[in-house]
């Protein structure tokens, strides 16, 4: 038995919600460490950016799933809508950080919002998230359609390249860290461009 | 020349709690009798409280070692600060290569409880021991032409393992137009807490200029040159629209990507309020004069 078909035949056997529980203990976690002051001395900047940057890792482990079963015949498909529901929650909490725990002013939050383009593209980010989140069920495959189902949630490569340039220019200097984020969202929406286009018909 | 400054915050704001209750009691029962005049202290000086050493170590910007906030804690400990020398260079009159030792020679180490105000909107208060760099620059006797000082860091690639990737154009480097380097406020630190520096705060000695926004305080120096045009400064060079060669606190400039009209005081925990920023981080008094006639919105 190959290594592909051992993955393949636990996932059939696992069932996918235990997703949400495990991938949900850090975000308790490090609430926790961050309210009994064991995050270090700036426990609101560390909480606001593991949130997010967890969110995009999940951003990024929902783009390789297709893939891998394209290219390497490993299919963990019924994980991908717990994987993209839990990337919508991370961001989520690393909004409501920012917004209560660190900028705290309405005032100075909407002007951030409209002044500072890295956070005008994070908002923006989370908007394209929210349709996707709430259609991520059963009903709303049926009342959409799976033609239609399936364009609005190709929004998922908007919001992560989102995610990643906001990554990219809300640091500092020239970093590497968040030019690899970057060069992977774009690798895995790269994946899913028709390339091949057929040629253009020729009038005759 | 020491003690051209005196120290708003006391060291009274570092001792213990206990004391320093009893201190506040001693205030109130001054205030009382009448003689409050006495005890002259901004309003200020009462509620603002030196970070601990923990927090002062443990939450650093010195990129050399890293990017990370802990990064500086973790790995600065590679850098070798003994023996240490800083090159004395430009329009000066005893140029040459000073050990620690003779940098030291006839200087009154203070100490000064500083705010310091990261340009990334967090604050500290940090009680430093030092001594005024118009007393170094003295005893090198700058030259009459000279306008501006510039600093350099050590670039240690065997020691420092964040300079390996170019975050920004190594060696770091800063700089102070002449009148801010003389200002009595400016100090070259040697050490916080009554301890020697530690590395990750910029051992074995550094610059501490209390009004300008934290990255200008340049750390590990051993270099400094005088000179009549202004220096190359490195976040300055990165992005000028972000950094200003001046780069004063100023809560009424945003920075492009943040506001700077309120900053996070570290050490409040997980729900702790943001503060007001103070123009020239509060030492408006004291500096304004530098800056008269001058377009703070464009002189950033």
């Amino acid at each position: 038995m190959t290594l592909t078909d051992r993955i393949n035949g636990a996932a059939r056997r696992l069932p996918a919600w235990p997703i949400y529980i495990v991938v949900l203990i850090p975000a308790v976690r490090l609430f926790y460490l961050g309210a009994t002051n064991q995050l270090g001395p700036e426990p609101v900047k560390v909480l606001e950016h593991e949130y997010g940057l967890i969110a995009l890792q999940l951003l990024v482990a929902g783009l390789v799933i297709t893939p891998l079963r394209k290219y390497a015949g490993v299919n963990l498909l019924k994980f991908r809508r717990a994987i993209g529901v839990l990337a919508f929650i991370y961001v989520t909490l690393h909004l409501l950080v920012w917004l209560v725990l660190d900028v705290q002013i309405v005032s100075q939050i909407l002007k951030d919002i409209y002044k500072r383009p890295y956070i005008t593209i994070g908002m923006v980010g989370f908007l394209v998230m929210l349709p996707l989140a709430l259609t991520s069920n059963n009903w709303s495959v049926r009342k959409l359609g799976a033609a239609t189902w399936r364009r609005l949630h190709q929004l998922t490569y908007a919001a992560v390249l989102l995610g990643a340039v906001h990554f990219v220019m809300l640091s500092k200097g020239f970093q590497l860290e968040p030019l690899l984020y970057l060069a992977a969202a774009l690798g895995l929406v790269a994946l899913r461009v028709k390339w091949n286009r057929r040629p253009l018909p020729q009038n005759g | 020349m020491a003690g051209r400054w005196t120290n708003d915050l006391t060291y009274n704001d570092v001792t213990p709690e206990a004391v320093f209750l009893n201190r506040r009691q001693l205030i109130a029962g001054a205030a009382a009798a009448g003689v409050a005049g006495t005890i002259a202290s901004p309003a200020l000086a009462e509620e603002l409280v030196p970070n601990s050493f923990e927090d002062i170590t443990n939450y650093c910007n010195f990129y050399e070692f890293g990017t990370g906030k802990d990064d500086p804690a973790r790995y600065a400990g590679a850098l070798t600060t003994q023996p240490w020398s800083i090159e004395i260079d430009g329009m000066v009159d005893n140029p040459g290569t000073y050990s620690f030792e003779q940098v030291m020679e006839g200087m009154t180490v203070e100490e000064r409880i500083y705010r310091f105000r990261c340009v990334e909107a967090w604050s500290m208060v940090v009680p430093w021991n030092g001594f005024e760099l118009a007393d170094l620059l003295e005893k090198v006797g700058v030259q009459s032409g000279a306008k501006y000082v510039a600093f350099e860091t050590a670039y240690r690639p065997d020691e420092m393992r964040g300079v390996a990737f170019p975050v920004l154009d190594w060696p770091y480097r800063e700089g102070l137009r002449l009148d801010e380097a003389m200002h009595p406020l400016t100090m070259m630190a040697t050490g916080l807490y009554g301890k020697p520096m530690p590395n990750q705060n910029g051992a074995p000695i550094r610059l501490v200029v209390p009004w300008k926004y934290g990255f200008k305080s340049i750390k590990s120096i051993v270099r400094i040159t005088l000179t009549d045009e202004e220096p190359f400064a490195s976040w300055n060079q990165a992005n000028p629209r972000e950094y200003g060669f001046y780069s004063n606190v100023n809560p009424n400039v945003d920075h492009p990507r943040w506001s700077q009209a309120t900053e996070r005081v570290i050490g409040g925990g997980l729900f702790a309020r943001r503060q007001p920023t103070l123009m020239f981080n509060g030492y408006e008094d004291e500096v304004a004069s530098l800056y008269e006639g001058m377009d703070l919105t464009q002189f950033i």
